[in-house]
């Protein structure tokens, strides 16, 4: 039994050794194969860059990034998103071309940035309306920041007390590398610009911090006693977006590009890219493509607000 | 000596003095090649020492050592920032301790059942499969737990969110079974026939043999089969920071959201600026990884020590 098996064993192994030979020998020559006419225009583009950062910005650097290869086949963008605070920290380090960002960077950043002879230059992009979102069965429908601050430091930890069913609250925020983390502990948490603004508040220890913003509208759409924050490209008919209300006696508002326009909505931020020194060449040219009217189109294909 | 010995033995009077050196020339080669691997091994594990403690200590001058391991705030981004990692060191022993006790005794039970009960047939095609369980990549038992296990643990045990310590142990307890079943089975399997057969001419059944006779045999293995297990439960990263729901308090109950070490390293470490306050603290956690897997480690292997004197006597 023993040698038929090891036999049988090897010759499986063999046979996806060659598999796995034959496939990277096509890969290489499918690599080679599509030679750029030298007439096509815009060919004359070449190089390749990083964008690192943020995961709210992600999906929206994808597309773009897909459109400009797509334009320039010589060009070639590696995008990541594992959040703003990598991407930031990525350009401090001088490993990353462009940072893309969901907040703008802190002044202890751009002193760091400085110590390493870097010189962060922002541009913004796109805006974002943050949204608030909970299963679709949470009878809830409008909060204030107040009642989002307290959720969020755990000094309310039922839906009843915030005019909902009887039901233990599930406070999902992003982990500490996310921009979109950051920026709703300024101005959500902390209340920041409202009279009742507190510096000393955190969020509470009971407050679920996950990995990735898909990560949490999939809780979000499994868990009726969830709430998460995504960006408004996030939003699907899944979760239920809250209207927000600035103050108990302003208007309930709900993220949209319109209210996001026109800065009804309570949290809407910009959303940036950070790059070393004013861009040149081919970085130059991709931001020139993003920030047209073309490329503008895409973001609110994507659900951003487009700038203007 | 011994080894310049053995190919003297070998070697007959017709062998030509020029073939016998360079017989011993290229012995030669291949110990020293051999002694540059060993030696590999220890360089690369002090190079971990050294760098983890010279990243690591510095955390230690602006929160002193008891407060950094019994504080049970950290928030890395405020400011000025706290670092105390109690929360994250009982997230990694509830983890750990959970998914020990899953996967020990299904891991030890089907390793008898393998060695011991099943014929040579089913052996042959199961314990390769389990096997394959250990190639399945960790952030694909992530992907499982997040879709499939969480809900099902929330309902179960009527759970806020099913993202929780339990949920992580629980995946955890798959990988590590693997390595349980194999290792363990390979050591059940080492026990002479002799002793087997003497248990059944004393009229044992065949229960009572692999309790009496087969594991107590094999237990030194089986006790490093365990300890693999905890090895991994303890480091693993991709799944916990998948599943564990990262919550920052200190978990009272493995079926809380926590967040165990090795997910506060990989969810912190992104946006830490070398050399930076938040990037120190997190090679702390690191340093504190390494001495506990160090200590799991060396207690194995002194009681793995005591069980084979104890069993040779």
């Amino acid at each position: 039994m023993r040698p038929k098996t090891a036999k049988m064993r090897k010759r499986w192994l063999l046979a996806a050794l060659t598999t796995a030979i034959g496939l990277i020998v096509l890969a290489g020559c499918a690599g080679s194969a599509p030679a750029p006419s030298p007439t096509s225009p815009g060919s004359e583009l070449s190089g390749s860059f990083k964008i690192i950062g943020s995961n709210t910005v992600t999906p929206l650097t994808a597309l773009w990034a897909e459109e400009f290869m797509r334009m320039h086949p010589k060009v070639n963008i590696a995008v990541s998103g594992p959040g703003s605070g990598v991407g930031i920290a990525a350009l401090i380090n001088g490993t990353t071309d462009i940072a893309q960002a969901s907040r703008k960077m802190k002044a202890k950043e751009f002193d760091q940035a400085r110590a390493n002879g870097i010189e962060p230059y922002e541009i913004e992009i796109a805006i974002d309306a943050l949204s608030v979102v909970v299963h679709p069965s949470n009878p809830v429908s409008e909060l204030t920041i107040a009642q989002l601050s307290a959720i969020y430091t755990g000094q309310i930890t039922n839906w009843k007390e915030v005019g909902g069913s009887d039901g233990p609250i599930v406070a999902i925020a992003r982990d500490t590398n996310s921009g979109t983390h950051v920026f709703f502990k300024e101005h959500v948490v902390q209340m920041k610009g409202l009279p009742t603004e507190d510096k000393s508040l955190e969020y509470g220890s009971k407050v679920l911090l996950l990995p990735s913003t898909e990560e949490g509208v999939t809780e979000v759409t499994k868990n009726p006693n969830a709430i998460f924050y995504p960006g408004l490209g996030y939003v699907t008919d899944k979760i239920k977006p809250l209207a927000i209300k600035r103050t108990a006696d302003a208007p309930a508002v709900l993220p949209s590009v319109a209210t996001a326009l026109d800065g009804s909505y309570p949290i809407a931020r910009p959303l940036l890219y950070y790059t070393n020194g004013e861009p040149t060449g081919v970085i130059k040219a991709f931001i020139d493509y993003c920030l047209s009217p073309e490329g503008q189109q895409k973001v609110a294909e994507v659900g951003y607000v487009p700038l203007e | 000596m011994l080894q310049r010995g053995a190919p003297g033995a070998i070697a007959t009077a017709s062998l030509t003095k020029s073939l016998r050196r360079r017989w011993r020339l290229g012995e030669r080669a291949i110990e020293s090649w051999i002694f540059l691997n060993g030696l590999l091994a220890v360089v690369v594990l002090l190079g971990v020492l050294v760098l983890l403690l010279r990243e690591g200590l510095p955390a230690f001058t602006y929160t002193p050592p008891w407060k950094f391991f019994f504080g049970t705030e950290w928030y890395p981004v405020s400011d000025p920032p706290t670092f105390g990692m109690m929360p994250f060191f009982v997230a990694t022993f509830w983890v750990t301790l959970v998914s020990t006790a899953i996967a020990v005794p299904i891991g030890v039970g089907c390793a008898a059942y393998l060695a011991e009960v099943a014929p040579a047939k089913v052996r042959e095609t199961v314990k390769p499969l389990i096997e394959l369980l250990a190639g399945i990549p960790s952030v694909v038992m992530g992907f499982i737990g997040l879709m499939l296990l969480s809900p099902l643990v929330q309902s179960a045990f009527n759970l806020n969110t099913g993202l929780s310590g339990l949920t992580a142990a629980i995946m955890l307890s798959m990988m590590s079974l693997p390595i349980i079943v194999s290792v363990s089975e390979d050591a059940l399997r080492a026990v002479p026939k002799e002793f087997r057969e003497a248990a059944y001419a004393l009229g044992a059944t065949k229960w009572e043999t692999i309790r009496h006779v087969s594991i107590p045999g094999a237990l030194s293995g089986i006790v490093a089969a365990v300890m693999l297990g905890v090895g991994r439960a303890i480091g693993e990263t991709m799944t916990v920071l998948m599943v564990a729901g990262g919550a920052l308090a200190v978990p009272l109950s493995p079926t809380e959201p926590m967040m165990p070490m090795t997910a506060a390293i990989a969810s912190g470490i992104g946006n830490a600026v070398r050399g930076g306050l938040q990037y120190q603290a997190l090679f702390a956690i690191g340093l504190i990884l390494f001495i506990m897997t160090l200590t799991v480690n060396l207690i194995a292997d002194r009681v793995l020590e005591r069980q084979k004197r104890k069993f040779t006597r």
